[in-house]
């Protein structure tokens, strides 16, 4: 049961036991943070069974792990290994530019970015358990993942005011399938939890998206990318909790060191943006 | 006045709070020990146990929490809720603290890990019908002490039978997720036992 929580990018046991002992709920593996992928450029692919299965030995919380768009060998591959969670992310490079992953083809769960109602709806239908704003991964800057929790919560609300017939032309805009743009208008929210990731640096940005409406966050880069990941993510986890604090979020912003130095999205090229990565 | 709590610094706490809402009975969010002053009942919602236990720790609420159950005042735990009343835990972190007061042994993901997630229909002591039980990287009972009664238990493909609901005294607990069901009748059985029980928290 992962609501209310955080999930941390690790790239090592170590990196997981510490995510663990700050109180993360789950933890993804993965070879780079998507920092470095940024930096490194390249193909970014599935991570090493040996660190996946490292991993799982170490924590005695759920492990999650990402296969690229449309991987579904990865993906297999993912699930015989007994990780908790693919994450089919956009953080890694797509492997097929017009299909994700059947994912009803698998008994593992799956978790899948979004940017907006649409596509979350088509994850949905694709069999996602789980979705998640995409935000910017790897940039250290929140304004992506405002900009897209927005977008769903928007679209949602939107919604409900329609009536049936409207629901119709309602989901051919949104190219989504009628029955689940019925069921959200109905119940107002998505059918599956809707986290949100990419570009959350701070006790704040943790915050802040959980006043906007995320059931829980997961952070990448911003943990092991700055000054103290050991105080920074003890504070993360507290700041989710009690989001709606701004006595608490202060008390814990304090004295943690450096965050990751963050970069804007205004100069990053077309190409170098992960969150247009999926259809 | 019953006032119930329910726990919320992790987990499915909002269904919870649903849960109880639909059977009018007045809830409040529980974060920290100011809160905790104002409710006589408590619910220890699923979610990891460590986290809820490390963040209890770091607001200062476990031993609030302690004393409350000591009190004698009704709290129920689903899932990790149940680990948080065991007295004793198998296969936790090793520093993992429990708040205790069910004398149970609770062995964590004990069912395995998320694939290992299912659902099945519960024969439940004293219900009429049977309850739709929903399992998630849950724990189970591996040892009962003499003043706990046994309300349910699950029997595993190789025939291993395990307590999945037990009661002792004031306190209630279930490996599984009510909250995430449409059907309130446990939630329901833990009004009427807080209401037998019930106290004015000073």
């Amino acid at each position: 049961m992962l609501k209310g929580g955080v999930i941390m990018d690790v790239i090592n046991a170590e990196q997981a036991r510490i995510a663990e002992d700050a109180g993360a709920v789950a933890v993804m593996a993965l070879e780079r943070v998507p920092a470095d992928i940024r930096k490194d450029g390249g193909v970014a692919r599935m991570s090493d069974p040996d660190m996946i299965d490292e991993i799982i030995a170490t924590v005695s919380i759920p492990v999650m792990a990402k296969a690229r768009i449309g991987h579904i060998t990865e993906a297999q591959v993912l699930q015989s290994l007994g990780v908790d969670y693919i994450d089919e992310s956009e953080v890694l490079t797509p492997a097929d530019e017009s299909h994700h992953i059947d994912k009803r083809q698998f008994t593992v769960p799956f978790v899948c970015g979004a940017t907006n109602l649409g596509e979350a709806l088509r994850r949905i239908s694709e069999g996602a358990a789980m979705i998640r704003s995409k935000g910017e991964a790897g940039t250290g800057n929140v304004v992506e993942a405002v900009r897209h929790m927005r977008t769903i919560r928007g679209d949602i609300a939107r919604l409900k005011g329609l009536d049936k017939e409207e629901l119709y032309s309602a989901a051919k805009n949104l190219q989504a399938p009628y029955e689940l743009v019925v069921q959200v208008a109905e119940l107002g929210r998505l059918p599956v939890v809707l986290f949100t990731a990419g570009g959350i640096a701070t006790p704040a940005d943790a915050a802040l998206m959980m006043q906007l409406g995320a059931d829980g966050v997961f952070v990448g880069s911003g943990i092991f990318k700055s000054g103290d990941p050991v105080q920074r993510a003890k504070a993360i986890v507290e700041a989710t909790t009690n989001f709606d604090d701004p006595k608490v979020i202060a008390r814990v912003s304090r004295g943690l060191g450096e965050a990751m130095v963050g970069i804007n999205i205004d100069i990053l090229p077309a190409s170098e943006r992960f969150a247009g990565r999926g259809w | 006045m019953l006032r119930v709590g329910v726990l919320a610094l992790q987990g499915d706490f909002r269904e919870h709070v649903n849960s109880l809402t639909a059977l009018n009975v007045a809830v409040q969010k529980v974060r920290n020990p100011e809160e905790l002053k104002t409710v006589n009942a408590l619910v220890i919602p699923g979610g990891e146990s460590t986290t809820i236990s490390m963040l209890a720790k770091r607001v200062g609420l476990l031993d609030p929490l302690r004393k409350f159950v000591k009190d004698g005042f009704a709290v129920y735990g689903s899932c990790a809720g149940m680990i948080m009343l065991a007295d004793e835990i198998l296969d936790g972190r090793s520093d993992q603290e429990t708040i205790g007061g069910i004398d149970i042994t609770v062995r964590r993901n004990a069912f395995g890990r998320q694939v290992d997630s299912f659902e099945t229909d519960l024969a439940l002591k004293d219900f009429k019908n049977n309850f739709r039980a929903v399992f998630i990287r849950a724990p189970w009972v591996e040892r009962v002490g003499s003043e706990v009664e046994v309300l349910a238990t699950y029997k595993t493909e190789n025939n291993q039978e395990h307590p999945v609901m037990v009661r002792q005294g004031a306190l209630l607990a279930t490996s599984f997720h009510p909250e995430l069901t449409n059907d309130n009748r446990i939630h329901e059985y833990f009004v009427q036992m807080a209401k037998s029980v019930s106290r004015v928290n000073s």
